[in-house]
């Protein structure tokens, strides 16, 4: 006489697929488990949220803004534009000087 | 302007450029501040050349409205392209010391907003001076006037309100030790600022020269 349960009458391609997907569904649970209990662990233990910001008093080191390159790049500043501005006083009176010649040029020919 | 001034005025401000560098490293550091405070020996300095150019404005400005003098009036174009150059320099050297010590790069307080205010007068009059049409140079003397009644003004604000700038009245008080790399490179940018002043101010001429030329040209 046949059992009701005879795993042997389910055909063998499927009871496969049913245990792949236990499977999976076991390793899902327990990574969902595994994550559910880190976060847990994460999360502050009944703090009371602040406001806002708070301010700190004491700033760390490490997060302090180092001095030096603020102090080169103001230096730096300084020259790039004193010698930037230097350099369009140069370039407009070399360009004033060239049509001034041939004023004086066109001067000299028309007086001719 | 004489030709040869220009020359003879970047030499010595080169001059004063080389050594500073050297009597500001070896300047002692400020006891709050630390290393950033070096930016002081650029920065008040490029303020006081500013200044020296606005009164230059100022005078120039007055000198031409009150009396008709077109030397007058190139001089105080001159002053203000100088003054813009300068003002500049303090407006940029002020927030990468600022950020530093206190803790943000631009605060509007008293002597900032002046500043900033002063330097938007200053450009208020290039653009007028460039865009303004016929009339705009008697326009711009004014204005240049104006800028110059703000300096005093300027100079004081860190005593009558309450910012968080350094008093100006620290200069005078201050030891050997940081006066003497301070007023070297106010020495030097003074320099440079006049230097700056004569190359600009024989642009201006170069300029006038060709404008009568021109004029000369069409009357023919």
């Amino acid at each position: 006489m046949q059992r009701l349960y005879d795993m042997s009458a389910v055909p063998r391609e499927r009871t496969t697929a049913v245990r792949r997907w236990a499977l999976i569904a076991l390793c899902v649970g327990c990574l969902g488990i595994l994550g559910a209990q880190t976060a847990d662990a994460a999360q502050p233990t009944q703090q009371s949220a602040p406001d806002g910001f708070v301010p700190m008093d004491d700033v760390p080191a490490e997060e302090q803004l180092p001095a030096a390159p603020l102090l080169a790049a103001a230096y730096i500043v300084v020259w790039v534009i004193a010698i930037g501005y230097l350099w369009t006083i140069w370039r407009r009176l070399g360009s004033v000087e060239k049509e001034l010649a041939d004023a004086m040029r066109r001067v000299d020919t028309d007086g001719a | 302007m004489n030709k040869r001034a220009f020359p003879a005025l970047i030499g010595l401000s080169l001059l004063f450029f080389g050594v500073a560098p050297i009597l500001i490293v070896r300047a002692p550091y400020e006891q709050e501040m630390g290393l950033i405070q070096k930016i002081f020996y650029f920065h008040f300095a490029s303020w006081m050349a500013m200044y020296l150019a606005i009164l230059v404005l100022g005078i120039s400005s007055a000198l031409f409205l009150f009396r008709r003098k077109p030397s007058a009036d190139r001089l105080a174009v001159a002053a203000a392209e100088a003054a813009v150059v300068f003002g500049l320099m303090g407006l940029v050297t002020g927030p990468l010391w600022a950020v530093k010590s206190w803790g943000v790069w631009w605060t509007w307080d008293a002597r900032t907003t002046m500043a900033m205010i002063l330097e938007l007068i200053l450009v208020a009059y290039l653009i007028l001076r460039a865009y303004g049409g016929p009339g705009s140079d008697r326009l711009a003397a004014g204005l240049g006037m104006f800028a110059m009644a703000n300096l005093p003004f300027l100079y004081v604000s860190t005593e009558i309100w309450r910012t968080i700038h350094p008093p100006t009245s620290v200069v005078p008080q201050l030891p050997v030790d940081f006066g003497l790399p301070l007023w070297w490179s106010v020495a030097g940018f003074i320099l440079l600022c006049l230097a700056l002043l004569t190359a600009r101010s024989r642009l201006e001429e170069e300029r006038a020269t060709l404008d009568r030329l021109y004029l000369a040209l069409e009357d023919e």
